[in-house]
């Protein structure tokens, strides 16, 4: 299941939610945000989403995870607004029968997540300008993570 | 641009591009064919100095290629390179 959400995001609860008892394995993905970005302190960042697309398309990653690496259920979940230093913006868990697939689905889905959804975010700097962050030169320069 | 008879185009910008427009969306009446004809006669608009295929495109809230054809009434989601995660 994906989900956008203006509220913060609670990892422990997400985790009880994909209990599962033929479950042997489970794997999850935190993005938080920090506080430096290419020389630059970022105080904030400021997350914006196209919800309706980021629904569809983030259902489309889930489905090719599961696809490739059979697992019994996943969630993503990704956040929008204005985020502090350390707030979770991005998470994701999959529970699978092993490790294994448990393991490759989350890293294809934070992957994919990363590239194909409209999301966008604005660093606030403590020089007090802001700039948006463009994820595909990142991605190009290998700094991405 | 192969086709002469101009089309209503809702346009909608997002992030950086609707910081640039000034607006987060428009209605244009222009001669335009495809996906990318849309970007190229909004490019005054939207400001992107990149290639079109760092950005994506929708239209009527189906994900879609910069190739895909447009259609009178249509609604063309233009998103700047995203940065999820």
């Amino acid at each position: 299941m994906m989900e956008v959400t203006q509220k913060a995001i609670d990892p422990a609860a997400l985790q009880r939610s994909l209990a599962n008892p033929a479950a042997g394995g489970y794997c999850a993905f935190e993005g938080w945000v920090r506080n430096e970005n290419e020389g630059h302190v970022v105080e904030r960042l400021e997350y914006e989403a196209y919800e309706p697309l980021c629904l569809t398309e983030g259902e489309k990653v889930l489905a090719e995870a599961k696809e490739m690496f059979p697992y019994l259920e996943a969630r993503c979940v990704h956040r929008v607004g204005l985020l502090e230093i350390g707030d979770c913006a991005v998470w994701i868990g999959v529970v699978s029968a092993h490790r294994d697939e448990a393991f490759k689905a989350c890293r294809y889905i934070i992957d994919k997540i990363k590239v194909r959804l409209p999301v966008w975010k604005k660093e606030h700097y403590a020089n007090g300008d802001s700039g948006w962050v463009n994820c595909e030169r990142c991605v190009q320069h290998g700094i991405a993570d | 641009m192969n086709t002469a008879a101009k089309k209503t185009i809702t346009v909608r910008y997002f992030a950086m591009f609707r910081e640039h427009a000034g607006v987060a969306e428009e209605t244009l009446q222009a001669d335009v064919a495809t996906a990318h004809d849309v970007f190229e006669v909004t490019r005054a608009r939207h400001g992107s100095e990149e290639p079109n295929g760092h950005c994506k495109v929708a239209i009527n809230d189906h994900m879609a290629d910069w190739d895909s054809p447009v259609s009178d009434g249509d609604t063309v989601l233009l998103f700047p390179p995203v940065a999820g995660g």
